[in-house]
């Protein structure tokens, strides 16, 4: 019974874990590679919940709306990447923080235009909308470990991307050295292109993922954004591997912690990340 | 730091008498939106020496800011009664203080974007207490009392009329004080070090300065003074909520330092003036405030990097 009970909690913190692995993902692929701190990050991951919403509520089925906003979200990113993001690499941090600030009122703004400001919520698909049972009577559902799945086929193929392949090479290279990378004929504004589409679809494709698990509401962006902070903190700046780690450990705290320990739901994670903080500043999987 | 000269000096004074008198000429209304722009001013202010003097940039200052806000509170319900003004401030102070001293002692561990990110958490950490405890009024915050303008058996009842006016005269008071204080600060052989840190923090550490007690002195400094500013904004408005803890005030602030100029002291007092009436001049035209603040911030962190003050110097 308890045991059962606590499965499905591990299920859950698995699954918010990988949400935030998407997440957290983009944020530390745009900094090591572009050296940028996106702030409006947690708001693309909003623009997704509303957009796969809005394609939702037109009719199509969750699996489009799924697919227009990962599409969606890489052309979103190349057009951001190219007006305004390539220009602020190596500017100071300050004009990065208030670029991405300012990014954050437009796009509450150009969603309450275009959508609306209200809460709502997206049905799961019919195909995955039944229990699945686990143990001891105990049913878990299966959009969520559809989720679960996903997300971990997700981080799969960007695994094998960055490892595997010319593009994946160019992004390894350009985190270690951007000049290097110009210098040996591969053009380096390619790569940053293609890196911030990357996290753009990523953060979008997991705000439309969350969207039928979680009400969409506006400032749901905002607290995904310093829990995916948190989650770099934790793993290491620019380290994938520590992104996934990261996410995991988080996204299990937090869900245990809200459902055996809830006075201390709020504050565990940060609990967790002032711990990793006095004993290895750099993150748990830093490199060098 | 470009220190101003005295003649810009003088002339500062010359906008402070304006403004001290400005209960002669003006209505409450306007008496009431001057001391919020004092008030935002003296929190930009305490950033300044952060971003301009030690060259960190943090997101936790509004949590040192409202920490100085709910003192008021705190201490009316602590003491049964509301206290004497120079009871509250004192508390607020120290209870920003002693929170940026802990906040700095870990975040200073990390440089660069690591610290701009524990300083996220930390700040959002301050937030979701008050946030989410009954401690404060919760997420709808909490009208509070003023407290006492005066100590022991010297009194000043202040009346309803007369009110705006003490608040602005006390505002500009302690911003003039806070602002001289600085001045003299960024004279002094630690204000100099800081500037060091700033310019080549390897440079100041190779030389024996400890580099990081200094920032932490800083930090700790910044975060009393914020504390300052939150106290003195709840004073003002007899209300307090968890917003004020939150990061968007924080980028609001840097938005204030980056508008007046990041070079000197005096840039992030006029970019609280201009922040507040852009502010309130968009109130008035459209309910999109988000859209004219956002453009705006866009504007100018793509054609005014030196800020105000940047474009008398072209």
């Amino acid at each position: 019974m308890a045991l059962s009970g606590l499965l499905v909690q591990v299920l859950n913190g698995l699954q918010y874990g990988l949400l935030l692995f998407l997440i957290s993902s983009g944020l530390t692929l745009v900094f090591g590679v572009m050296g940028i701190i996106n702030l409006a990050h947690g708001s693309l991951f909003m623009l997704g919940a509303y957009l796969c919403f809005a394609v939702v509520r037109a009719g199509a089925s969750l699996w489009v709306a799924l697919a227009v906003a990962v599409l969606g979200g890489a052309a979103f990113g190349v057009v951001l990447e190219r007006l305004l993001f390539r220009r602020f690499r190596t500017r100071e941090h300050l004009d990065q923080v208030l670029l991405t600030f300012a990014l954050i009122l437009l796009f509450e703004e150009a969603r309450a235009a275009l959508i609306d400001n209200q809460f709502h919520s997206v049905a799961v698909p019919e195909l995955l909308d039944f229990p699945v049972p686990v143990m001891g009577g105990f049913a878990y559902s299966a959009y969520r470990l559809a989720v679960l799945v996903i997300c971990l086929l997700v981080a799969l193929a960007m695994f094998v991307v960055l490892e595997r392949t010319r593009i994946g090479a160019a992004v390894r290279a350009a985190a270690e050295n951007a000049e290097m990378v110009d210098l040996l004929g591969i053009d380096a504004r390619r790569v940053y292109a293609f890196v911030f589409a990357a996290g753009t679809a990523l953060a979008m494709l997991a705000g439309a993922l969350a969207a039928p698990i979680q009400s969409v509401y506006p400032g749901m962006g905002q607290g995904f954004l310093i829990v995916s902070f948190v989650v770099v903190v934790i793993g290491g700046l620019g380290s994938m591997a520590g992104a996934f780690w990261g996410a995991l450990l988080v996204g299990l705290i937090d869900t245990l912690c809200t459902a055996y320990v809830p006075q201390l739901a709020g504050a565990s994670v940060y609990v967790l990340m002032v711990a990793v903080l006095l004993w290895r500043p750099a993150g748990l999987f830093a490199r060098g | 730091m470009v220190l101003a000269s005295l003649r810009l000096n003088l002339f500062f004074l010359m906008l402070a008498g304006l403004l001290a008198a400005a209960p002669l000429y003006a209505q409450p209304y306007y008496l009431e939106l001057a001391s919020t722009a004092l008030v935002a001013a003296m929190f930009a202010l305490s950033l300044q020496l952060l971003v301009g003097g030690a060259g960190l940039v943090s997101l936790a200052h509004a949590a040192f800011f409202g920490l100085g806000a709910y003192a008021v509170p705190l201490m009316t319900r602590f003491l049964g009664a509301p206290p004497s003004i120079l009871v509250t401030l004192t508390a607020a102070g120290m209870l920003a203080g002693g929170a940026a001293l802990g906040v700095g002692a870990l975040a200073l561990r990390t440089r660069g974007f690591f610290f701009l990110m524990s300083t996220l958490a930390f700040g959002q950490l301050f937030y979701f207490v008050f946030h989410d405890s009954p401690l404060g009024g919760g997420s709808d915050g909490l009208f509070i009392q003023r407290p006492v303008f005066g100590v022991g058996s010297l009194v000043f009842q202040v009346s309803r009329a007369d009110r705006p006016a003490v608040l602005l005269a006390l505002n500009l008071g302690l911003l003039a004080l806070m602002y001289a204080g600085l001045h003299a600060l960024m004279r002094t052989l630690f204000g100099r070090a800081l500037l060091g840190i700033k310019a080549n923090e390897h440079r100041m550490a190779a030389t024996g300065h400890d580099v990081r007690a200094l920032k932490l002195a800083a930090f700790a400094l910044a975060g009393l003074l914020a504390g300052v500013a939150g106290h003195m904004a709840a004073v003002t408005d007899a209300f307090v909520n968890p917003d004020l803890l939150g990061w968007h005030r924080s980028a609001s602030a840097l938005l204030m330092v980056l508008l007046g100029g990041i070079g000197t002291l005096y840039g992030p007092i006029l970019g609280a003036f201009a922040f507040t009436a852009l502010a309130e001049a968009s109130q008035s035209i459209t309910e999109r405030q988000g859209l004219v603040e956002g453009v705006v911030v866009l504007a100018v962190v793509l054609a005014l990097p030196r800020g105000l003050a940047g474009l008398g110097r072209r």
